[in-house]
This record gives structure tokens, sequence and C-alpha cells, in this order.
């Protein structure tokens, strides 16, 4: 055990602070792991801000969220990474960060950025993602793939971010005739699980025609595996995006030191580690451009998104229709 | 000695310490949680249709686990055959894997694209979806039968075999036998593993989800994930944890009223030699059910042996280091297991108290989420969370596996306790000698089992310390689970593989040790 | 002197009275029906059972409330005197410490015991390799390490052919008369208590009667006891 460490929490900074200033950053368990970006990312940014790195992760952007509410007053936390849109609101903005108060430099967001608490840092589409090689006819909208006798595997949006994000994608896409539409889908959807992964597999192990995921995510396979037999279905009602971002606490103790990893963050440095290690689109396109593969990608024509103030509204309204029609 | 019986004593100042832990794991985490309430919505339509189907899945999943494992158990107890004990150990396994490796290994007999919906397809029968209530019972008995047998076989087998031998001379038919000697016992047994997997089945989620096919398999559990997580509404979440104690305690209550003290010693793991069940039809019968059982539970196994082949040559070092510490952390939580489960276990035995049971039936039904939230309300303003990850970790998994463990320990504490304490009263052996030279050699089997039991449920678990993980010092579970987030679903599936391997080493291993150790 | 004074027992309805003394170095057969008390009597005067009132003295030291081991007693009882997992010099080893912290001195004195009862080699051996004439010379051997005053014997060697327990017997009452100590047998058999015991107590109807010398009780047996010599 780290004894020095627990000494070290207990009097809080202000014996760490004689030294290395450490910068603690919470994030989504993924993004720390040995193939995500985190190590890439830590290494690169301790290069330059003499300083210690440090990450702790929890499962996801809504667990982040709930280990702030747990944590109080008493959070360590210097930025909070991995939020997406769904979750990130005004509200969330008064009662834990401050602004970001740094250069955005330009983004490439299919969406207008102006919000000056939250920083974009990657995006991707939600879709469904099939076996190019076992299925040829593919869905255009919703109406078709409820229409079809193809099987998905989606995930539960209480406890799944890509869920939720479905979820928003049939609201904004269909408003009131959502429930309609998640009617006509309920004896395509084979299962719903718990989170992404579990969906994947199901996916990858041949259970399911179609999963919820990216459009991104046949870039991993094309990319890492050289295997070109995963694509994803372009829909013409649009596709829900997800614009993942990071703030600054007001709790920090390091604000200029959080404000510099934020600053970092849009660098071309982070953003392209970031296409092939979480597999999704850097929110400023690096100079040297995306790495080969991308674009094969399905590109959407229309992009949705509900904005976060209005999703919070909207969310438990949606929800009640989802569990209604899935529930019968 | 019964004047005695009041002062305080080393014995009982362990057993308070350890129920105290145990009180303060289940209770005193739910309690913090609640005091984090600044509102509650209360329960909703949802939450309780969540309740209903959480009541009617875990009776039936317990009544079907249990139903099936009495006929396994009894083929097992009176049948010896090759490969005998190698069954018994993987009937184990299911239990121990991690859910969601169990779960891929389960769809991929019973799946759509499965063994099983291949094998009708190739006879041209239609192929039929496990999805819904039946997947939920399916997956529930994969995952509860093995350990209902376990616990069943070995009360069959703690018959006296001179039971068996008056049954023989009295001309017994195998189904007066039945009725005379077996059926008592499992009336003894059986209320309280119905018990047991009813709460293991009461806390289900994901695979009551994924199994369930839908939003229509929503477990308490789920509910209570959804209130900390996306509601944060810890008041909720306090709330539906409270009703998965009363149905605990309701349980245990129900399962006290039908048991009976089991009073026989317990029995050793030997098959009794019985001439009267050697007919034809019988034979066949134990044959076909052993052999159903074990196609069922290894077909699985086997599903997730064959994926994870290829990839498990692959595996970064990553891997192999967070199996190392996964292996060393399990090691350290089967020590503590069994410092908190024989104090418990003496105090039941030798004091004929009932409140130890008790205990440990309350970590059963503890919803590992509020567990894992509860301890860290209360211990984040003084400690950061990856500083404990550790520690958390150990004790947490060790009091997840007390109440099986002293279900394994229990008779066999009682039965020596009986038999060997007037001799070691009248010798004076007391204290750590009586500890060391009387209990401990006596109870080196079922301390086997329940070591490994340990080892192999800590190997496994993911959920309660997701809080306390520290992202430098992954476990083996956690890798696949990363794994697969990182789209390397063939790296999962041999990682996945090699868990299963190490689990099942250690829990042979264990109980092997015991076995050999166990002097006649 | 062994003292039961005004000694009762209740256990759910049944209720033994003993009022009797026990002269020391004397051999006494504890006899009577059945059920009828004995084994409590015994178990009373080991420490395993509490009284509801009366006094049991031994040498004018009140012992009624020293548990087991504290009382100047060894006991032999009908099975279960040895560990399994220990063996034979480790089972009388027992006798000396509990914990089985044994000095040099104490090993001799263990191998000296084994050597008495006729078990020189067979220290080493586990119960399960001893035969069961065997096993009861090992919980001799344990009753002459322990060196106590008082020796109970619950239904010895019931496990054991006629001849083999005789032979008990006898090496018992000599064991017990070379270290001086005073024995109580449980018996149910007339002839054991003819054999070695200078006196006879009588359990019938809830009461443990006065000894009576072993040959005059014999010769001239009250109702009680002809019913169970039969």
């Amino acid at each position: 055990m780290k004894y020095p460490l627990i000494a070290a929490g207990l009097c809080a900074a202000t014996v760490a602070g004689a030294e290395t200033p450490i910068l603690n950053v919470y994030t989504y368990d993924s993004f720390t792991s040995d193939w995500g970006p985190g190590p890439a990312v830590e290494a690169a940014f301790e290069d330059i801000c003499a300083c210690d790195l440090q990450f702790s992760a929890v499962g996801d952007g809504a667990a982040l969220i709930a280990r702030l509410n747990l944590e109080g007053d008493h959070s360590e936390a210097d930025v909070v990474l991995g939020l997406d849109t769904n979750l990130a609101d005004a509200a969330l903005a008064e009662q834990f960060f401050a602004p970001h108060g740094i250069e955005m430099p330009t983004l490439n967001l299919p969406i207008e950025w102006s919000n000056d608490t939250y920083v974009p840092y990657d995006w991707g589409y939600f879709a469904f993602v099939y076996d190019n090689t076992k299925k040829d006819t593919i869905p255009a909208n919703f109406r078709d793939l409820a229409a079809s006798d193809l099987k998905i595997v989606i995930q539960d949006p209480r406890s799944s971010t890509p869920g939720l994000g479905l979820l928003m994608w049939v609201k904004a896409a269909y408003g009131d005739e959502a429930p309609a539409i998640w009617g006509d889908l309920e004896d395509n959807i084979i299962t719903v699980t718990k989170g992404w992964s579990e969906s994947y597999g199901m996916f990858t192990a041949g259970e399911a025609d179609m999963v919820l995921s990216y459009t991104t995510s046949p870039a991993y396979h094309l990319i890492a595996e050289e295997d070109a037999s995963k694509s994803s279905a372009s829909f013409d009602e649009g596709h829900y995006l997800q614009v993942e971002v990071a703030a600054v606490t007001k709790s920090s103790d390091q604000p200029e030191l959080a404000r510099q990893f934020l600053d970092f963050m849009v660098s071309d440095t982070f953003q392209t580690i970031i296409p092939t290690t979480n597999w999704m689109y850097p929110a400023a396109t690096p100079a040297a451009g995306l790495p080969d593969g991308f674009e094969t990608l399905t590109t959407p024509d229309k992009a949705l998104l509900i904005p976060a103030e209005e999703a919070g509204a909207l969310r438990e309204a949606a929800l009640v229709e989802w569990l209604d029609a899935l529930s019968q | 000695m019964a004047r005695r019986a009041f002062t305080i004593s080393p014995l009982g100042l362990w057993g308070a310490a350890s129920a105290a832990l145990l009180l303060f794991l289940t209770l005193g985490t739910l309690l913090a949680v609640a005091m984090k309430a600044e509102f509650t919505q209360g329960l909703g339509r949802a939450d309780i249709s969540a309740l209903c189907f959480t009541l009617t899945q875990a009776f039936f999943s317990a009544l079907l686990s249990v139903a099936f494992a009495i006929p396994v158990a009894r083929a097992l107890a009176r049948r010896q055959f090759w490969g005998r004990q190698i069954l018994i150990t993987l009937l184990g396994a299911p239990f121990i894997l991690p859910v969601i490796v169990a779960v891929l290994g389960l769809l991929a007999v019973f799946g759509r694209n499965g063994l099983f919906n291949q094998t009708l397809a190739m006879f041209g029968i239609e192929t039929v979806s496990i999805y819904g209530f039946s997947g939920v019972l399916l997956a529930h008995v994969f995952f509860n039968l093995p350990l209902a047998t376990r616990l069943i076989l070995q009360a069959w087998l703690a018959i006296p075999s001179e039971r068996y031998r008056l049954a023989q001379s009295l001309g017994f038919h195998p189904n007066d036998v039945f009725r005379q000697i077996e059926l008592p016992m499992l009336r003894e047994v059986v209320p309280g593993i119905f018990a047991i997997v009813f709460l293991i089945c009461t806390t289900s989620f994901a695979v009551a989800l994924t199994l369930g096919g839908g939003p229509r398999a929503t477990t308490l559990e789920l509910a209570i994930y959804q209130a900390l997580r996306s509601d944060f509404d810890p008041g909720k979440a306090a709330l539906l944890s409270s009703i998965q104690f009363a149905l605990c305690t309701l349980a245990a209550l129900i399962a006290w009223y039908f048991t009976k003290q089991q009073s026989t010693a317990a029995g050793f793991d030997r098959v009794v030699q019985r001439t009267d069940v050697n007919t034809l039809p019988l034979r066949m019968i134990d044959a076909s059910v052993i052999a159903f059982a074990a196609m069922f539970v290894i077909l699985p196994l086997a599903m997730v042996v064959e994926r994870g082949l290829s990839g498990i040559l692959t595996l970064p070092s990553v891997v192999w280091v967070a199996a190392l510490r996964s292996v060393v952390m399990a090691l350290a939580s089967s020590a503590v297991m069994l410092a908190l489960v024989l104090p418990l276990a003496l105090i039941a035995a030798r004091r004929r108290k009932a409140w130890p049971e008790a205990v440990a039936y309350l970590s059963v039904s503890a919803s590992p989420l509020v567990i894992g939230t509860g301890l860290f309300i209360l211990l984040n303003p003084y400690f950061s969370p990856r500083d404990l990850a550790l520690p958390i970790t150990i004790f947490v998994n060790a009091a997840m596996s007390i109440p099986f463990a002293l279900r394994a320990l229990l008779p066999e504490v009682r039965a020596v306790e009986a038999t060997w304490s007037p001799l070691a009263d009248q010798l004076g052996m007391r204290g750590m000698a009586r500890f060391r030279l009387m209990l401990l050699p006596r109870i080196r089997r079922p301390m086997g089992f329940a070591l490994g039991l340990t080892a192999a449920l800590s190997m496994g678990d993911l959920g309660v310390v997701a809080l306390f993980a520290d992202p430098d010092a992954g476990t083996l579970p956690l890798m696949i689970f990363r794994l697969m987030g990182a789209y390397r679903m063939e790296q999962a599936a041999g990682a996945a593989l090699l868990l299963l391997m190490l689990s099942l080493t250690m829990f042979m291993g264990f109980d092997r040790g015991g076995r050999q150790n166990a002097a006649t | 002197m062994l003292r039961l004074n005004q000694l009762e027992i209740t256990q759910g309805t049944f209720r033994l009275l003993a009022d009797l003394s026990i002269p020391a170095g004397e051999k006494i057969a504890v006899i009577g029906a059945s059920g009828g008390g004995k084994s409590t009597l015994l178990a009373l005067i080991a420490g395993f059972i509490a009284p509801k009132s009366g006094q049991l003295i031994w040498q004018d030291n009140d012992i009624t409330d020293l548990p087991p081991a504290k009382r100047p007693i060894s006991m032999i009882f009908q099975d279960n005197n040895l560990f399994p997992h220990l063996t034979a010099a480790q089972n009388v080893g027992l006798g000396i410490s509990p914990a089985l912290r044994l000095t040099q001195e104490d090993h001799t004195k263990i191998t000296s015991a084994l050597d008495r009862v006729g078990l020189a080699d067979m220290a080493t051996r586990k119960p399960a390799a001893l035969s069961g004439g065997q096993i009861a010379r090992v919980a001799l051997a344990r009753l002459l390490v322990q060196g106590n005053t008082l020796v109970l014997l619950d239904e010895p060697f019931a496990a054991l052919g006629p001849a083999m327990r005789a032979e008990m017997l006898d090496l018992v009452s000599e064991l017990v008369s070379e270290i001086g100590a005073t024995l109580l047998m449980v018996s149910h058999a007339p002839e054991d208590a003819k054999r070695i015991a200078d006196q006879v107590v009588l359990v019938s109807d809830g009461i443990a009667h006065v000894p009576k010398r072993t040959k005059d009780l014999f010769e001239n047996p009250p109702t009680a006891m002809r019913e169970w010599i039969g």
C-alpha cells in the first residue's frame, strides 16, 4: 500500500504541491486502458507539463457524473474527460465546472460549437454495424430496419451511453412517432445488453446481424485487423451525433495545469492519438489528416443532435416510451 | 461449563469483529447510501414491475436449479465412474466465471447461432429463441445448478453408510431408501439451498437483462444501478436495496422454518456401495442425468475454451501481469475469508447460535452496487479511492464468499465439535491449541472447498470495486472488459480462457489440497 | 477421598441424587440399568455437566466449578479417544501439553509410557494403522503421562472382544495401582466389575447408592441389582 499517498491525500495538496504537481483526470475506463488513448496521452502531456498526470477511471460518462455527485467537496478531480453531449448540460456545468478559458482551434465537428465550459475532443455517429460478407440488403432507415427480418442487438439506455444515444436518435428523428418506431422494431431486437461490450461481443460471435455502435467501428477492423468485412448502415433520416467533451472542475487545485491540459487536448499531438485508439473522429483534424482507412467510412448526410439543455428533459419521457414499447 | 458461558472469550470477540465487518459491508453501506439521499422519487410503476419480475424469476430459477440438482446429486452420490471427480470440479465452473464470459459461452450453445439451434436446423427443425423468461431461467440454472448440486451432494455423502447397509439388509427397494433415508435428508438441506439460490438470483442484473431479451427483464438490481448512475437518487437506491434485504430476511425465515437442524455427521466424499441400485433402468436414469448435466455445463465452457484458444497466445504482457495480480488478490481474499468465517462457524457450532448464519445470509442479498457506493461515500472523505483499491477488493470479495463458505464448513465444524470436544475438554485443549490440533485437521476438506471457491469467485469479480479501481493496477476481469471495449474480442476471449483456467486451477488446487491432507 | 456431597443432577424429567464418598486408591465399578444415569454421574464428576446443587470434593478441595481439564482427572471415553490425524506419540503427548509443546524430557516420558503399554515401536503410527486393542493402549499410555489421581472410564473397550477386554482391564488395573490413582469405571458387564473393582456403586431409581464391597454385593444382590444381572 502507498501509505505516503494516503498521507498526502489526508493533508490535501499542501504537501504534494511542494513537489511535482499532480493533475487528476477523471475519465471512463476504456480511455485509460492499454489499448485506449490514455498511455500515449499521459506520456505526451508529461513531456511538456513537468507534472504527474494521473487518471482515475470509472465505467462511463454517466458513472463519472455519479462519482462527482458522490464526492461532493472531496473530489480530487481537476479535469473530467469523457462526458457526452446527452449528459453535459448547463446545470451540470453550473454545479461542477469552471469555464475552460482556452483558445479553441478550428474544429471540424458537424455542428457549431460555442460552449465556454465543455471542450470537445472527439466525436462520432451512432450507427448499426453489420458484416458485409453476410448481409447485402441493408436498411436505409429505421422503418426499413423494422420491416426487415434483420436481428439487432442494442444497449439499455438506463445503463449505457450508446444505448441512451440510440434512444435520443429515434426521438430526434421521429419525435412523437418514436414509440411507434420502437414498437415496430421490437421483433428485430434480439436483446438489450447492459453495455456496449456485451452487444459488440454478441455481434462478433454471430449472434446478431447488426449491432448498435458507431460509423467509426469498421475503421478498427480495417486498420487494426485488415478486415474489411464490417460496415455501418447509412440511415437517411440522419445519424445521431456523439460529441465527447472535457471540462475543468471548479474545485481544482491545479486550474492552470488543468487548462494547459484542455489546451493540449485540442492540440495536434492529442488529436493524432485519438482516431486509432478511441476509434472516433478527432475534434480538430490534425495537420497530417485522418489515418488511412477512415475515408472508407460511412459519412451521414445529416447529423442529428438534441442540445444538452433539451436532452435532459426529453430523456425521461423517451425512456418511458421505450420501456412501454419494449415491455409488452 | 454453563456457568462460564457469559464471559467474553477471544472467540466471542473474534466472532463479533467478523460479524461487525459483515454488517458494516451490508447494512452499514446501505445506511451510508440512504444518508446521502436529498430527495427521493419513491417507487414508480417501473420499480414495482421490476420487483415482481425479480421475485418471479428468482423463485422459478431456484426451483428449477434445485429440482434438477437433486437427481444429479443422487446420481453422483451413488455412481462411481471415470472422471467423476473432474466432473464435480467442472460443475463449479459456471458459478465462478465472470458474467460476460459465461453469457457468451451460453449463447454459443443456446443462442440464435448456437450449437443447439444449428443442430435443430440440420434436422430441419425450426430453431428456438432463448431470449425471454425461459432464457433468464436457463442462464440462472446454468449458474446455480452446479452450486446446488455440490451442496446437495455433500449432504448426500454425509448419510452414514450404515443406514444404507441397514436398508439393504431389510430388503428396501430404492424407493423405500428414498422415502426413509434420502427424503428426510433432502428436507433438511433443500430449503436452505433453495433460499441461497433464490437470493443469488434476486441480485442478478446483466444476465437477466441479456437473456431476458430486453426491458421486460428488468430486475431490482438494474433499478438500483439506474438510481445510482443516471438518476443519482441514492435514497431510491437505498429503498430498493432495503427491499432486497427484506426479501432476504423473508427467504431466510421461510428456509429456517422448513429446515430441521442437520444432525448427521458430515460425510466423506466416498461412494457408498449399493447393490440395490444396480438395476438397468436405474443405471440408465443416472447415466442420462449425469450426461445431461455434464453437457449442459460443459458445452458452454468448451465454447469458452474453443473461442479463447487463438487469442490466448497473443495476449500482451499487461494481461499476464493483471492475471498475476488477480491470483495474488484471490489468494489474499481466501485468507481473509477464512479469518472471517471460522469464528462464525465455531460460534454457530459450539454455542448453537443462529445469528452467524443470519449475518452471512445478508451478504448474498446485498446489492454489490450499494456496497461499493456506500463504501465510497464513507471512505472517500478520508482516503483516496485508488489507494484503497487493493484492500477493499480483497475484503469485499472475501465477504461476498462468506455465505457459501459457511454453508460448506458448518456441518463439518458441528460434527467435529460434537465428536471431539469431550476429549479436547478433558485434555484441556483450548484456544489456539484446540484450533490447530483439533479443528483445522478435521475440517481440511470443506475448508479446501471454501478457499477454492473464494479464490475463484474473487478471480471473476468485477462489480463491487469499480468505484475503487486503480486504472494502473487492473485485474484480469477488468482486462477482459477493456479488451472488449477496445474491439479486441479475440484477445478478450483468450483472456477469458486464461481466467477460466486460473480460476479452475486454484479451485482444484485448494479442493484437492484439502482432500489429500485430510487424514482419516 | 472423593466426596459427592448432596449432589443433584436434573436433565429434563431425569433426576439423579448422589451422596457418597469414595476412598482414595480404590477401584470402583459404577453399575446399573441402561439409561439409569451411570454415564451422567461420570460426566458430572469429569465436569462435562454441572449439578443443580451440591458439591464435589476431592481431597478437601471443592472442584464442583472447575472446568474438566483443571480437575485431577484422566478419562477414557467409549470411543473417540485418539485424534485420527495425530500419531500415537502425539496423542499421548496431548496428556502432557494440550498444545503439543513438548520438551526433550517430555518425549522421553512419552516413549517410556508407550513402552509400558507395549507399543514402543508404534509411536509414529496414526490410529488408522492401529488395531482396536492398540488404540486402547495408546489411550492408557496417555493416562500414564497425565499422572492424574482420579481415573474415569466410561464403558471402555466396549468394541473389543471379551478376551481382549479382560486383558485391557488387567492392564488398567495394574497402571492405576502403579500411579496410585482412584478408578471409577462405568460398566454394564458384571464380569468386568468382578474382575477389577474393589467396590461397586449401584445406580438405580434416580439414586447413586453408597459403594459396597464387590464380593458382598454379588453374593447378596439387592432387587435392582438382580434385575440387572438377569
